[in-house]
Formats: structure tokens, C-alpha cells, sequence
């Protein structure tokens, strides 16, 4: 009965012990797992950066972060309290910036104040004050004079701006992106790459970037780690100690490539010798 | 003239030569009035009983729109159950649209033993008809929410309410209004088809009896009448979507 007071002495914000997850309970009888034994632990305020190839489980661990998928086994802390349900203090954003089109940028960004406690309850008497939270916050991401526009009077990376701010609007202390710039062209990436690393620099919440593009990955995180597929496994876990504050410039420089050509290594690697592995497992 | 201008009079100039063609066709090759009437005899027929068929019109036309509102009641109710619940969804679709390929016209017996003779059958027949493209489109923009929207909600303890208030029922309206165009044409096809067995009043009644007066003048302009309604109707429904629902016809209006 002494676990209770270690885990309260806990200095990880985030915190997987083995935890496995089969989506159901006939996968589970196969022992069939999306993802296995993922043991991590997160700093607060550390951002961090998950990549890997697709389908190897990186979704499932942002719904079981999030609270929106209970582990088959092991447990999970975030900040010191065991998930137990959705998890109110996250924001999510995904590839698609799915913006509602019947409403405007700054309604957008509102939105989850109508839903989440304890904005809602005073949502429709502090309007005014939250609307003008709203809107500061888009005019940090540049969205600034486009706040009354619909969604799709914007182009792609505005909505994801959008995206974000509606993810930040209830000031979480998690945020997670789920490849959030995949669908953009590399230039708009990179503008959107500083504009999260300034939202991050600026407010400290913790960070988990779901990701295919290595560069990015290196560029904005604390720690990057590497996921394999079937299994669903973390099987490198490499801290990024680049200096910060970090532009863009250093993407060029030596040390950044070393780093993305290792962990390209670690993915060409697992890519040639997966088959086998899966089927060493799946028995 | 600018190409909007020439899009915007096309249907009509279209009518005016078809009507031409028509009356050429029928005085060129002498066709019988009481075969193939002409325009010209449609329309002194239709003036010379234009009261009468005034009268048939207006309760053609309200009992449509008595069936049609109890189809948006029923349509609505049903498409949001089916839509909002997998399992009313797995259970209800099934058999909502084995009961859509009955032939509507094969309840009007049925409806007359049950209400007699009258505007029962008429409502109800236009009801039956016209509800499943209401039902089925409510459901259809209910169940297709985006799973990372509906993620991005439930992890701020949104219930399935908030989701379906905040995002389903605005994002299905598009489709309700393009339903309602659907529908009310629909509508006025099932009152006329049950007033031509089950009624003494209405166009279809009408339509029957001129026939078997063999006063085809004044059936065409029976069927021109009915025509005319369910058209002025679809506009007006097709105004209102646009003016309702204007996000989702971003295209036509950047135009």
C-alpha cells in the first residue's frame, strides 16, 4: 500500500507503466495488441515528438494519453492522477483541421469553451471575455483580420492555425497533434513548425507531436521516439539536446542531419526486419 | 446579354419553343382534340374552368402540404433516432427501405377502408411518400460526423448530446433542405395519384373525370396546374436552403 505516496512523489507528467492495448476482447484473447509494453515518462512541460511507420499504433497511444481508450493492461498516470476517463486538460489536432464551415474562425476557436468545464457553465455571461482570448490567441498565429472569416475562406494552413488555437482556446496543459502539418506544403510547415514552437516557448505545456517527418520531429522536440509496427513498440528513444531557442537556420547545420540520418537508421532498419519480428511476436 | 442572364431565361425560352412545337405539331397534322389536345385548347379549356379548377388546385395543394408537414415531423424524428444510434440505425434502415420500394399507390385501398373516402387517404398517401428522402438524409448527415471532430470533443467531456447539438444537427441541414426539394415534389405525386381513386375533390379527381368526359383539355390543364404547384414549391424550398445554409454552396456563390 505504499505505491499511493511514490506515485504522488512522482516527477513525471506523463507517466506509461507496460501498458499493452488490444482494441477488443477477442483481439485480446489472440493476444493480438495495437501497441505493447510502452513504458515512457515525460517531463512537464518536455515536448515530445513520436515517429514511426503508418499503422504502427502512434493514433491509439494519443487516445489512450488522451484518456479516450482504456489499457488491456498496465496503467497510466497523467500528472500524478490515474486516467480513468477522457482527459479534460488535453487538446488534440489532427491532419485535417475539420473547422465547422457554418461558423466563423474565432466561433471555431470557441467552441470548446461551450463544451468543457468550467468554461460552460458561464459561457453565455463571460462571451465577451472568452471571445476576446479567442481572438488574441489567433492573432498570435497570425490569423489576425481573419477572425470573422468563414473556414473556408482560408487556405489550408490558416485552418490548421485555427486548428491549433481551438485546441489551445481551454489552455491545456496537454497538447496533442496528431501529424498536424502533414497536409501542408513544406513551406507553410515550417512557418507553422516556429509558430508551435513559440506557442510552446511562450505558455509551457507539455507536447506530444505525432509525426512521419523526421525534420520536424528534430526540429521542435525535446525527445524523439521511435515506433515500430506490429508490434506497436517504442523501440528508440533519442534526446534531442540542440540549444534552444531554435530557428530554422539549424535544420542546415550538421549536428540537426546527424540526428535525422540516425533516426532514419533506426527506421530503415526496422523496416527491413520487421516481417520477421511480427511473426516471432504474433505467436 | 451575360451568361448568368442567358442561364436564368433558358428554361423558359426552352418552354416557349416546346409549346410552339407542339401547337405546330398538332395544327400541321390536324390532331384530334379529344386525342392530343393543343396548347391552344388547353389553355381555353383552362380559362373557360379556371374557377373550377381553382377550387380542385387549392385542396390539392393544401392537403399536399398537410401530408408534407407531418412528413418533416416524422422524417426529422426518425432521421435523428437512426442517425444518432448505431443500433435504431442497424435495425430501423433495413426495414425503412424495404417499406420505401412499395409502391405508395398500393396503400391508397387500404387507406380509403381505414379513413373512407377524402382528404385522409390524400394526407396520408402524400405523407408516406414523402418522408424517407427527409428521414434518410437527416440520418445520413447525422451519422457522418468526422471521428477526429468528434475526438477532439469527447476528450473535453462532451456527451453524445453536445456533439449532436453542436455539430450533427447544423451539418445535416444542408441536406434536410435538399431533401425538402425532393419531398415536396413527392408529396404532390402522392395526393394526386390517391385523389384519382379516393377523393371527390382535388386534381386528381379531376383528372379522372375529364378523362372519362373526354375533356382532355382540361385534364392537361389539370396536370399543368399540378405541374406549376410542385415547381413554385421546389424553388421557394431551393430559395430557402440557399438562404439558410449558405456555407455549403460556397461554390456558387464565389461565382
Amino acid at each position: 500500500m505504499s505505491a499511493p505516496i511514490l506515485e504522488s512523489a512522482s516527477p513525471w507528467f506523463v507517466d506509461f507503466q507496460d501498458v499493452w492495448l488490444a482494441y477488443n476482447d477477442e483481439l485480446l484473447k489472440q493476444n493480438h495488441f495495437a501497441v505493447e509494453a510502452i513504458d515512457l515518462q515525460v517531463r512537464k512541460g518536455e515536448f515530445i515528438a513520436i515517429v514511426g511507420p503508418s499503422g504502427c499504433g502512434k493514433s491509439t497511444f494519443m487516445k489512450l494519453t488522451t484518456g479516450l481508450k482504456m489499457p488491456s493492461k498496465g496503467k497510466i498516470l497523467i500528472d500524478n492522477e490515474p486516467v480513468t476517463g477522457p482527459l479534460k486538460i488535453s487538446g488534440m489536432a489532427f491532419q485535417a483541421p475539420s473547422l465547422l464551415p457554418w461558423r466563423t474562425t474565432v466561433d471555431n476557436v470557441l467552441l470548446p469553451l461551450e463544451i468543457v468545464e468550467p468554461y460552460r457553465s458561464n459561457f453565455k455571461a463571460k462571451r465577451k471575455e472568452y471571445e476576446e482570448r479567442a481572438r488574441k490567441l489567433l492573432q498570435k498565429v497570425g490569423l489576425g483580420g481573419y477572425e470573422d472569416k468563414f473556414p473556408w475562406q482560408l487556405s489550408g494552413g490558416m485552418q490548421q492555425r485555427a486548428s491549433i488555437c481551438r485546441a489551445l482556446i481551454h489552455e491545456p496543459k496537454m497538447l496533442l497533434l496528431d501529424e498536424p502539418f502533414g497536409a501542408l506544403d513544406a513551406f507553410t510547415r515550417e512557418e507553422l513548425w516556429c509558430i508551435l514552437r513559440d506557442l510552446w516557448t511562450e505558455q509551457q505545456f507539455n507536447v506530444i507531436l505525432v509525426t512521419h517527418d523526421l525534420r520536424e520531429s528534430v526540429f521542435l522536440a525535446d525527445t524523439v521516439y521511435v515506433m515500430s509496427k506490429s508490434p506497436g513498440r517504442f523501440v528508440v528513444k533519442r534526446e534531442i539536446d540542440l540549444p534552444r531557442p531554435r530557428d530554422l537556420e539549424i535544420t542546415y547545420t550538421k549536428e540537426f542531419t546527424d540526428i535525422v540520418h540516425e533516426l532514419r537508421g533506426h527506421i530503415g532498419a526496422m523496416r527491413s526486419s520487421a516481417p520477421a519480428a511480427s511473426g516471432a511476436i504474433t505467436q | 446579354m451575360s451568361k448568368k442572364q442567358i442561364e436564368t431565361w433558358a428554361p423558359w425560352v426552352l418552354l416557349v419553343v416546346f409549346i410552339l412545337l407542339w401547337q405546330l405539331l398538332c395544327t400541321v397534322f390536324e390532331v384530334s382534340e379529344f386525342v392530343f389536345p393543343s396548347p391552344a385548347r388547353i389553355w381555353t379549356q383552362f380559362w373557360e374552368f379556371k374557377g373550377i379548377i381553382a377550387g380542385h388546385a387549392w385542396r390539392t395543394f393544401w392537403v399536399t402540404m398537410a401530408g408534407f408537414g407531418i412528413a418533416i415531423v416524422v422524417g426529422v424524428l426518425l432521421g435523428f433516432v437512426i442517425g444518432s444510434s448505431r443500433l435504431a440505425y442497424a435495425a430501423v434502415y433495413p426495414l425503412m427501405t424495404a417499406f420505401n420500394a412499395l409502391p405508395k399507390a398500393a396503400f391508397v385501398p387500404i387507406l380509403v377502408v381505414w379513413f373512407g373516402i377524402g382528404v385522409g387517404p390524400a394526407i396520408l398517401t402524400a405523407f408516406l411518400i414523402s418522408f424517407f428522402p427527409i428521414m434518410v438524409n437527416i440520418a445520413t448527415g447525422l451519422a457522418t460526423l468526422e471521428p477526429e471532430l468528434e475526438d477532439v470533443l469527447r476528450v473535453l467531456g462532451a456527451k453524445r448530446w453536445d456533439v449532436l447539438v453542436k455539430v450533427g444537427l447544423p451539418r445535416s441541414m444542408p441536406y434536410f433542405y435538399g431533401s425538402l426539394k425532393v419531398a415536396i415534389t413527392l408529396a404532390f405525386v402522392g395526393t394526386t395519384v390517391s385523389e384519382m381513386t379516393a377523393a371527390n375533390e382535388g386534381i386528381g379527381y379531376l383528372l379522372i373525370s375529364a378523362g372519362s368526359a373526354m375533356q382532355m383539355g382540361l385534364a392537361f390543364a389539370g396536370l399543368v396546374v399540378v405541374g406549376a404547384m410542385a415547381m413554385v414549391m421546389y424553388e421557394l424550398f431551393s430559395a430557402i436552403e440557399k438562404h439558410t445554409t449558405a456555407w455549403a454552396h460556397r461554390g456558387s456563390q464565389n461565382a
